[in-house]
C-alpha cells in the first residue's frame, strides 16, 4: 500500500475541517473560553470538586453536525471517514483548547473500530452509540501511569453468564462527561476490554485535581461491577492486540490536538510582538523575540506534517503508522512544550497572569505532553525501530 | 514508493524509464576520494568524471526535463521532480553544474532574453560551462544589497571592477551570475545583474579561499576593468535586486531548478548513524546501547522524517497557511539537520572522532568531522539562517523588520 501524496486530504475533509473552524470560532473563541472555565481562579483550583464545565449545547450541535459519527464505520451507522479527517477534527478542537468530551470519544472510538475490526460484534453496538451521541472514554491505566497495555489495575473474573469487574483505571480523560467507558481488564486469559456505562451499579468516580482547566480526569473505580456479554468488546487475551492497533490513530488525535493548540499560541505570541511596543519598536523587530517565534513555526509544521502523515497512514499504509505516529507524537509534544514556554516568556510579565489567556494553553498543552507517553518515551520506541532495521 | 500511486501514465512511463536507464547506467566508483558535496570538487580528475556523469544524464533526459525544448530542455510536465526522485533513490552521484541548474538557469529563464536563454542553457545543461554565483563581497554577506562592485556603461559595454567572495566553483567555472552597483544613489535599485565570462578573461582574478577543513573548493574573484558587452545584462538596469531574490529562491531550496539529485539521502544518513552507533564503543558497550545515544538519534530521525513530510505537504494547497511558510524553512531545516547529523556522529566515535581523512584508522575514511565543519558552509551561505529567520518572521508572520 502506498499513501496518496495528498495525505487523503479531499474535499469531503476540507469541508470537515473548515466546518469545525468556523463553529468553534464562532462559538467557542477565546473570550466564551475565559468565561466558562477561567472566570474565578479561587473555583478553578480551590473548590473541594474541580468544575468539569464544558458547553453542553455546543456539544449537542456537535453530534448533529456528525463529529462523534465521523469515525465510526458506516456498517455500524456511522460516516465512515478517514482518521485525517478525524485528525482535521482534533486539531481544530486544539486550537480553540475546547472543554469537551470529544477528543476522549475520538480515542474510543479508535480502540471500538480496533475492536470491530477484528470481528467483534458487541463493539459494533458500542460505535452506534457514540455515532448517536454518546461520549466514550478509555479507562485503560494503571496506577503507574504506564502506556502499556498489561499497566491496567483492573480484574475480570468470570461469574456465571457474565464478568465482574474490580479495581481502578487511573487518569481517565474528561471521565465526568463520558457515557460509557472502554475499561481495560485482566484475568488469567490476559487483557480484555469491556464497555461499561458510567452510571453501571459499583462504578465510581473520583475526580483528579488537575493543572488543566479546559478537561477533567479522573480515576475511575469498578466496586465489582458486573457486565454481560453485550459489554465485551475485545475477550481476555485480545485487548493488548485492539489496543495496540488502535494506537496509531489515538497518538495521532493527542498529536492534532496538540498541533492545534501550538498553531494558536504561535499566531497569539506572533500577534502579540506585532503590538507591544518597547524600545519604540514592536518586540519582534527584536531577534530575540523574532527568531524564537520563527523557531516555534518551524517546530508546529514538522509536528502538523508529521501528524497529517501518521493518520494518513493509518488507512493507507498500516505498516508505516505505529512508526510516523511515534514521531507526530514526539514532535508534537516538544513543539507543544515549546511553543507553551516562548508564550509565556514572550508576553512577559503579562503572560504570568491569570488574564492573559495564554496559561489556558500552557496548561492543556502540558497535559497533552504525557499523554500516551511524551516525546523522550517515544524517541525510546522509535529508536527500537531503528535498530532493528 | 508513495510518489508513484498519483503519477500520470506519462509520469509513470518516464519513472519507469529513469529507473532502468539509472540501473544500467549508473558509474563505477572512482579510484580517487569524492567530496561530499559539488561545492567542495578541487581536482580535476574529480570535476572531469562528475561533469561526465552529468552529461550522461542530461542526454538521457534527466536533466532540464521541464525546460522548454527550443532552449535545450525537454519541453515536459512534472518530469523534473519523477528524475530528481530517482536519481537519490539510485543513489548515482550528485551533479557538478549545481550553480548552473538550480540557480542560473531558472534567473536566465524568467529573467533572460531570448538570446541568452538559446546561448546559455543547453551547454549549462550538458555540464560544458560550468556556473558560478558572485553575489556576496567582503562587506557585503548579509547584508547582500550593499554590494559594491561597480559596473560602469561605455557604450555598449560595461566596465566591471572589484572584489566577489565565497564563490564555489569559480575554479572550473566558465560564467559567473554576477550583481553589480550601477548607481550609488539607491541601495537595492542601484544593483544590476550580469552574466560574467570569469575562464580565459582579462582583469579576472580567481584565487582560492581555504576552508577550515584545509579544502579548496571555494574563492575569491577580483574583477579590475572587465569589459563585458550590454547584451550579457539581465533584465533592466537597477533591477538586479529582483532578479537576485529569484536566484535566491532557487538557491535556498523554495523553488526546484533544472535538476537535481544523486548523493546520499538524509535518510541513508540516519542508517549510517545507527550502523555507527553499534559498531562504536562506549563504557565498554556500544555506543548504541546507550540510552542518550539513542534519544539523540531517534530525534534526528524524526526532523529528516518531519522533512520529508513538510515537502510533501507544501504541495497540498489544503493544509498550508501561507503559500511561503514551508517553502522558506527548507535551508533552514536542510542546513542545520546536516550539521546536527554529523555533529551526533563525531560524538558517537568518541576518540576516533578525532581522526582526520586519511588516517587509516579513521571511521569512514573521515567522513564524520570533514562534514560536520563543512556543514557550516550551508548554514551560513545563501543568507545566513539568522538572516533567514528574520525573513520568515517579517514575511510569513508579519514581524517588524530588523533592518
Amino acid at each position: 500500500m502506498a499513501q496518496p501524496k495528498d495525505f487523503g486530504f479531499g474535499a469531503e475533509e476540507r469541508m470537515v475541517r473548515d466546518g469545525a473552524r468556523k463553529l468553534l470560532r464562532e462559538q467557542a473563541g477565546i473570550e466564551t473560553l475565559r468565561k466558562l472555565v477561567a472566570r474565578d481562579h479561587r473555583e478553578a483550583y480551590e473548590s473541594a470538586v474541580q468544575p468539569a464545565r464544558f458547553d453542553e449545547r455546543l456539544w449537542q450541535q456537535m453530534v448533529a453536525l456528525g463529529w462523534t459519527a465521523l469515525a465510526v464505520p458506516e456498517a455500524a451507522g456511522g460516516v465512515g471517514m478517514r482518521t485525517i479527517a478525524v485528525a482535521a477534527l482534533a486539531e481544530e478542537v486544539g486550537r480553540a483548547a475546547l472543554p469537551s468530551p470529544l477528543i476522549a470519544t475520538l480515542i474510543g472510538t479508535a480502540v471500538l473500530r480496533a475492536a470491530a475490526a477484528r470481528g467483534c460484534e458487541a463493539a459494533a453496538a458500542w460505535l452506534g452509540r457514540v455515532a448517536a451521541g454518546e461520549a466514550v472514554s478509555l479507562a485503560a491505566t494503571g496506577t503507574d501511569g504506564g502506556w502499556e497495555p498489561e499497566s491496567t489495575d483492573v480484574r475480570a473474573a468470570a461469574t456465571g453468564g457474565g464478568v465482574t469487574l474490580a479495581g481502578s483505571a487511573h487518569f481517565v480523560q474528561d471521565a465526568r462527561k463520558a457515557r460509557f467507558f472502554v475499561v481495560a481488564a485482566a484475568d488469567t486469559g490476559g487483557v480484555g476490554l469491556y464497555a461499561v456505562p458510567a452510571d453501571a451499579p459499583g462504578l465510581m468516580i473520583h475526580p483528579d485535581r488537575i493543572v488543566d482547566l479546559t478537561r477533567d480526569q479522573a480515576r475511575v473505580e469498578l466496586r465489582d461491577v458486573a457486565v454481560d456479554g453485550a459489554a465485551v468488546v475485545a475477550p481476555p487475551g485480545e485487548g493488548a492486540a485492539v489496543l495496540a492497533d488502535a494506537l496509531p490513530a489515538i497518538l495521532a488525535i493527542v498529536a492534532a490536538d496538540m498541533c492545534g493548540a501550538a498553531e494558536w499560541q504561535l499566531q497569539t505570541t506572533a500577534e502579540y510582538a506585532r503590538v507591544r511596543t518597547q524600545f519604540d519598536h514592536p518586540i519582534g523587530f527584536f531577534q530575540a523575540v523574532k527568531h524564537p517565534i520563527v523557531n516555534m513555526m518551524i517546530a508546529v509544521d514538522r509536528a502538523r506534517s508529521l501528524t497529517y502523515a501518521a493518520a494518513c497512514a493509518v488507512d493507507a499504509e498500516p505498516a508505516e503508522a505505529l512508526r510516523l505516529a511515534r514521531m507526530a507524537k514526539a514532535a508534537a509534544s516538544d513543539a507543544a512544550a515549546f511553543c507553551s514556554d516562548r508564550s509565556v516568556q514572550l508576553h512577559g510579565g503579562i503572560g504570568f497572569t491569570w488574564e492573559c489567556d495564554v496559561h489556558l494553553y500552557f496548561k492543556r498543552q502540558q497535559h497533552n505532553e504525557a499523554l500516551y507517553g511524551d516525546a523522550a518515551y517515544q524517541r525510546g520506541r522509535i529508536a527500537e525501530m531503528l535498530g532493528d532495521r | 514508493m508513495s510518489e508513484q500511486r498519483r503519477d500520470t501514465p506519462e509520469q509513470a512511463e518516464f519513472r519507469e524509464y529513469c529507473r532502468r536507464w539509472l540501473a544500467e547506467s549508473k558509474p563505477a566508483p572512482p579510484s580517487f576520494r569524492l567530496p561530499i558535496t559539488p561545492i567542495e570538487v578541487m581536482t580535476e580528475e574529480q570535476r572531469d568524471y562528475l561533469c561526465a556523469w552529468e552529461k550522461r544524464c542530461y542526454q538521457a533526459g534527466l536533466l532540464a526535463c521541464d525546460y522548454p525544448k527550443e532552449y535545450g530542455g525537454g519541453g515536459h510536465q512534472g518530469f523534473q521532480a519523477v528524475a530528481t526522485a530517482e536519481m537519490g533513490r539510485a543513489g548515482v552521484p550528485y551533479l557538478i553544474n549545481v550553480i548552473g541548474l538550480s540557480m542560473a538557469a531558472p534567473t536566465i529563464l524568467h529573467h533572460g532574453t531570448e538570446e541568452q536563454k538559446r546561448r546559455f542553457l543547453p551547454p549549462l545543461f550538458a555540464a560544458d560551462e560550468i556556473w558560478c554565483q558572485g553575489f556576496s563581497e567582503p562587506n557585503a554577506g548579509s547584508d547582500l544589497a550593499s554590494a559594491a562592485s561597480p559596473a560602469v556603461r561605455q557604450g555598449d559595454n560595461w566596465v566591471i571592477n572589484g572584489h566577489k567572495v565565497w564563490t564555489s566553483l569559480a575554479h572550473f567555472a566558465s560564467w559567473m551570475i554576477m550583481l553589480c552597483r550601477t548607481s550609488t544613489e539607491h541601495k537595492h535599485k542601484g544593483l544590476t545583474y550580469f552574466l560574467v565570462p570569469i575562464a580565459n578573461t582579462k582583469g579576472v582574478t580567481v584565487r582560492p579561499l581555504i576552508k577550515m577543513t584545509g579544502e579548496t573548493g571555494f574563492n575569491e574573484v577580483l574583477f579590475e576593468d572587465v569589459v563585458v558587452p550590454d547584451a550579457m545584462r539581465v533584465d533592466e538596469v537597477g533591477k538586479g535586486w529582483t532578479v537576485a531574490m529569484t536566484t535566491l529562491t532557487y538557491e535556498r531550496g523554495a523553488a526546484e531548478g533544472a535538476g537535481s539529485g544523486g548523493g546520499i539521502s538524509l535518510d541513508a544518513r540516519i542508517a549510517e548513524l545507527v550502523a555507527l552507533a553499534k559498531r562504536m564503543q562506549r563504557n565498554g558497550k556500544p555506543a548504541w546501547d546507550d540510552p542518550l545515544v539513542r534519544d539523540r538519534v531517534a530525534e534526528l530521525a524524526i526532523r529528516v522524517e518531519g522533512m520529508r513530510q513538510s515537502l510533501r505537504r507544501m504541495r497540498v494547497e489544503a493544509l498550508i497557511d501561507d503559500p511561503m511558510r514551508l517553502p522558506l524553512q527548507q535551508k533552514v531545516q536542510a542546513s542545520e539537520l546536516m550539521q546536527d547529523i554529523a555533529r551526533a556522529a563525531v560524538e558517537i566515535e568518541g576518540p576516533y572522532g578525532s581522526l582526520y581523512v586519511g588516517d587509516e584508522r579513521a571511521p569512514d575514511n573521515g567522513h564524520w568531522p570533514l562534514a560536520f565543519m563543512n556543514s557550516y558552509g550551508f548554514t551560513i551561505a545563501a543568507g545566513s539562517n539568522e538572516i533567514q529567520r528574520n525573513i520568515l518572521g517579517e514575511r510569513v508572520l508579519g514581524l517588524a523588520k530588523s533592518k
